[in-house]
């Protein structure tokens, strides 16, 4: 039983594998960890939709051992992450930073989903006030209109 | 004035449509540069084997320069070349280069080749100062006025068409301005 877990485990891995190489890796786990996750914030900018953790671009290998080059020379996470903003520009931090120019970025959708709200709930106002006004909803059916329907339910039945 | 209201998704559809249609002339790969009116990162370069002159801050101010980020495995750089030789050859301009992560050997053939256009050539050999200047794409162009400060980026090739309608009067108006 524990093999087959140790095997189906196994066999999982490679999904969350990164491009990291052994010879990047730090020898302090804790820095090596840092260095990991600043990498995943990081866009790579030669393949652009992964992270320079996932990357095998050159570019990418280069950013990953300047990070933990940066980190072993004593910058904390935000100092690193200036480093390398100073250099490519908000680009390159695969979460933008809430500030006036992403600001449409942030607050675009909540705005669009307020306006459809507004309009689906002008519109369906509407559409009672209509209702009403025409009577339609509320008056009982007229002597005739309850013989059609009479007839058509028997003609249902037959 | 009700009816108007039922023009408000055709509108809206008019003007995301636009919008997208904006987007397809925009290259993906054009990243607005960090460094753009910003002076030249701190750096120094040694020359080329056989070259006098490397480059650092030093080189770069006094005079508007044009800053190629080159390699002689780059494909893209040979096309570009000769048109930065007449932008250096025809137009005076003065082009600095830096040599990308390139075997000195490899450089110096290339350059025996294609013929050498630069005032004075850096070597970056691990790519380190390139990541300086926000490089992420060989070959690379940056415009840079007498105080050397970065004016102007252009990734890729240089085309004809960027050299005249950006490179050529952004020289002009940094040369009269300074």
């Amino acid at each position: 039983m524990r093999a087959l877990l140790l095997a189906v485990l196994l066999v999982l891995t490679p999904v969350a594998a990164s491009a990291v190489q052994p010879d990047e890796v730090l020898k302090d786990p804790a820095l090596e960890g840092r260095a990991r996750e600043i990498s995943k914030d990081l866009r790579c900018l030669v393949c652009q939709n992964q992270s320079i953790d996932d990357s095998n671009a050159p570019l990418a290998r280069d950013l990953r051992v300047l990070v933990r080059e940066r980190l072993t020379a004593g910058d904390s996470n935000q100092q690193v992450l200036s480093f390398v903003t100073d250099r490519y520009g908000d680009y390159v931090l695969l979460r933008p930073p809430f500030k006036a120019t992403t600001l449409f970025l942030w607050i675009g959708p909540f705005v669009i989903l307020a306006i459809g709200g507004v309009a689906t709930a002008l519109y369906l106002r509407g559409r009672k006030g209509a209702a009403v006004a025409a009577g339609g909803d509320t008056a009982p059916l007229t002597e005739d209109e309850r013989r059609r329907l009479d007839a058509l339910l028997r003609k249902d039945k037959a | 004035m009700r009816r108007l209201i039922y023009l408000l998704p055709l509108l809206l559809f008019v003007g995301v449509g636009v919008a997208f249609l904006r987007g397809f002339d925009r290259d993906p790969r054009d990243i607005p540069s960090a460094l753009i009116d910003k002076p030249a990162p701190e750096f120094s370069l040694p020359p080329l084997p056989g070259h006098k002159e490397g480059l650092s801050n030093a080189t770069l101010k006094g005079d508007v320069t044009l800053v190629n980020v080159f390699a002689s495995w780059c494909i893209p750089c040979k096309a570009e070349h000769p048109i930065i030789t007449r932008l250096a050859r025809e137009q005076g301009v003065t082009v600095r280069g830096i040599n990308h992560k390139d075997k000195a050997e490899d450089a110096i053939a290339w350059l025996n080749r294609n013929g050498d256009p630069y005032a004075s050539i850096g070597v970056d050999l691990d790519g380190r100062v390139s990541i300086d200047w926000g490089v992420y794409g060989v070959p690379e162009t940056f415009l840079l006025d007498r105080q050397g400060r970065i004016r102007f980026k252009h990734v890729g090739p240089l085309t004809p068409q960027v050299v005249e309608e950006q490179i050529l009067p952004m020289v002009k108006h940094l040369r009269s301005a300074s």
